[in-house]
């Protein structure tokens, strides 16, 4: 057996859960309107453009899509490295996973330019050099297996238990893919001064274990507040510490990369841009990224005067969050702002903005059209967690902590 | 290499080109394009390609602009903000920091053989034919835009708005992607690409799987430079005087 955690469906039907739902429903509205209105006058009402060809909605749908990669890591350790104490928290944590990535695949298909043509790829336009491609077929994937991971979780029989491991490291395994495979859809950009790095495939691995740890932990927190279970310290400590190591990976990985880059001649332009320019991604990547989203939560997590403080461990995984926003907004929007090197060591100018820093804001119907996704994920979730047995009855550390006095 | 090195090799580059126009002139300039009938199908045996003297282009390339204009109707979306209006062909000016260089060039599709957007496409509409033409399959591009972030040479557009009255040779559509496709329709014709005609003092198209075209021979005598020549790309448009 899995796990012997008693779980159960969320049985109220209060005003908490109905409200929940109604205010993530009318995020989805908005979201759904962002896209028809993009759909039906083109892209030109966004902020996106020749030169900045991705914008808010890709930040929003990639940050989704490797969360949803890290929201599963939580039910792995407990399935593949045999840690019982995560066991309980598999099947949120596989459900979370699937929610997220459907989230994060909607908003990138809803702002694709011509989405009717995505069924030609279905009667087999698919060209198998592009790791967009491989990557439809890893997320279409993921979602099967997540689908019967949950089935060996939360199904009794015999033939379910004993899939359960198999399952789980295949889904490790195949998280290790999806998520490599979506960095490299930077990695594999090689005229491109801030991308082209074979490094951005393990940045984007281990970002993605920061994301879906904290995502995963509000959502258990909230979870179990508004349906009124008991959450013990054995467990949230597990998580916090969980995503602290997590956080310091990623800080390891971004010095490695920015320091090899610096290394080279060719890429200090873009390097003093994003580290040392007067733009705007400079002040994201050293405030947002390093100082509120990594610094200010390690200090959350590991100051002694804050053990055991739950608002300190909530407020980290939100700052976690919102690192990793920005983190991916420097990365797509800084790594498209800089310009292009057509003749190095040259002025370069032209009507087509050549040599020059390309501006981008978002407007609301891209803003509109992220959080659409996020709301949506949400959604699944708050809904899945009625229709299946998801949460543990009881998580405290009586239960779940065999060591627990 | 030193600087006095490096001074040298341009100093005598730029001889040489001068040179290789001036004798090639009388008879560079000839079409040698030939119709291909509509019935048979494009094949490898052919690989277009251009040659473009920038010393000899005395606008810097401003009438091959208008021309690729004219031919597909590009450049004058109403709603497009100026970032996102489409430009296939553009002129560059690059002035080298050291020495205040100046130079003026046409860019545009480089038409590489080993083309970034072509690999980077996911439903093969981003597609090189056996000539060696690249350009876009309207019909199955999705309008996901990862070829442009692909191409080194931002060559290419993303149609922002409904069109109407396109021009008929060149079909263009809201929320996919376009480039310069070397006058694909005129070259199937057995015309040169309008950006050739327009500058024929300094453009030179053809064949070049060719050894007798004389594109070739003029880049087997002198050779021609490709930008960002580190990619490997083997591209198809070459210059002179970069």
């Amino acid at each position: 057996m899995a796990t012997k955690a008693i779980f159960s469906e969320v049985k109220s039907n209060g005003l908490g859960y109905w409200s929940t739902l109604g205010l993530l429903g009318l995020v989805v509205l908005g979201g759904v309107w962002a896209f028809t209105y993009m759909h039906h006058h083109g892209h030109y009402v966004t902020g996106m453009n020749n030169q900045v060809v991705w914008g808010m909605p890709h930040v929003f749908a990639i940050f989704l899509i490797v969360a949803a990669s890290g929201a599963a890591n939580i039910a792995t350790i407990g399935t593949v490295f045999g840690k019982t104490i995560y066991q309980p928290l598999g099947r949120l944590s596989a459900f979370l996973a699937g929610s997220l990535l459907v989230g994060g695949l909607i908003v990138l298909l809803l702002d694709l330019g011509s989405i009717g043509h995505v069924i030609e790829m279905a009667k087999g336009a698919l060209n198998f050099k592009s790791i967009f491609a491989w990557n439809m077929l890893l997320y279409s994937g993921f979602i099967a297996i997540i689908a019967v991971y949950l089935w060996t979780m939360m199904d009794r029989r015999k033939t379910a238990k004993s899939l359960y491991k198999p399952v789980g490291i295949a889904n490790m395994v195949w998280r290790f893919l999806l998520t490599m495979g979506t960095g490299s859809i930077f990695g594999f950009l090689v005229a491109r001064q801030y991308y082209d790095a074979a490094i951005l495939a393990p940045l984007f691995i281990v970002s993605s274990y920061v994301f879906g740890t904290a995502i995963y932990t509000l959502v258990l927190m909230t979870s179990f507040k508004m349906t009124g279970r008991q959450l013990g310290d054995s467990v949230l400590n597990r998580l916090r510490y969980t995503l602290a190591i997590f956080i310091v990976l990623v800080l390891f990985f971004e010095l490695t990369r920015h320091l090899t880059n610096l290394y080279a001649t060719e890429h200090h332009g873009v390097e003093a841009y994003i580290l040392s320019g007067d733009s705007k991604f400079t002040t994201m990547f050293w405030y947002g990224q390093v100082l509120l989203g990594s610094l200010v939560p390690l200090f959350l997590i590991w100051c002694r005067f804050l053990k055991n403080n739950r608002t300190a461990l909530f407020l980290a995984s939100s700052l976690a969050i919102v690192g990793g926003f920005f983190q991916l907004y420097v990365i797509l929007i800084g790594g498209q702002s800089f310009p292009l090197i057509l003749f190095p060591n040259a002025d370069v100018s032209s009507s087509y903005f050549d040599g020059v820093s390309n501006a981008y804001s978002a407007t609301t119907a891209e803003i509109l059209l992220g959080l659409g996704g996020v709301a949506l994920s949400l959604i699944l979730v708050v809904v899945g967690m009625k229709i299946f047995r998801l949460l543990p009855v009881t998580l405290a550390d009586a239960n779940v902590d065999p060591h627990h006095k | 290499m030193s600087y006095i090195d490096s001074y040298r090799r341009k100093f005598l580059g730029g001889l040489a080109g001068t040179a290789a126009v001036a004798s090639l002139a009388p008879g560079v300039f000839l079409r040698e394009v030939q119709a291909k009938p509509a019935e048979q199908a494009v094949t490898d045996k052919v690989r277009w390609g251009m040659l473009i003297d920038t010393t000899k282009l005395t606008d810097g390339g401003d009438a091959c602009v208008k021309a690729c204009q004219n031919e597909h109707g590009w450049g004058h979306d109403p709603e497009s903000n100026d970032a996102q209006q489409a430009q296939w062909i553009r002129k560059v000016t690059v002035t080298e920091k050291l020495t205040g260089h100046t130079t003026t060039l046409p860019v545009m599709c480089q038409h590489c053989e080993t083309a970034p957007c072509v690999d980077v496409c996911p439903t093969g509409a981003s597609m090189k034919r056996a000539d060696g033409i690249v350009q876009v399959n309207k019909h199955i591009c999705i309008g996901c835009r990862y070829c442009m972030m692909a191409c080194p040479y931002k060559a290419r557009s993303f149609v922002h708005e409904n069109l109407t009255d396109q021009l008929p040779g060149t079909p263009r559509g809201k929320g996919t992607v376009e480039s310069c496709n070397m006058c694909v329709n005129r070259v199937d014709e057995g015309k040169n690409p309008a950006c050739v005609d327009a500058a024929p003092q300094a453009m030179l198209f053809g064949d070049l799987n060719d050894p007798q075209s004389r594109i070739s021979i003029a880049l087997k005598t002198y050779g021609g430079t490709q930008i960002r020549a580190d990619l490997g790309l083997n591209t198809g448009v070459r210059y002179w005087g970069i």
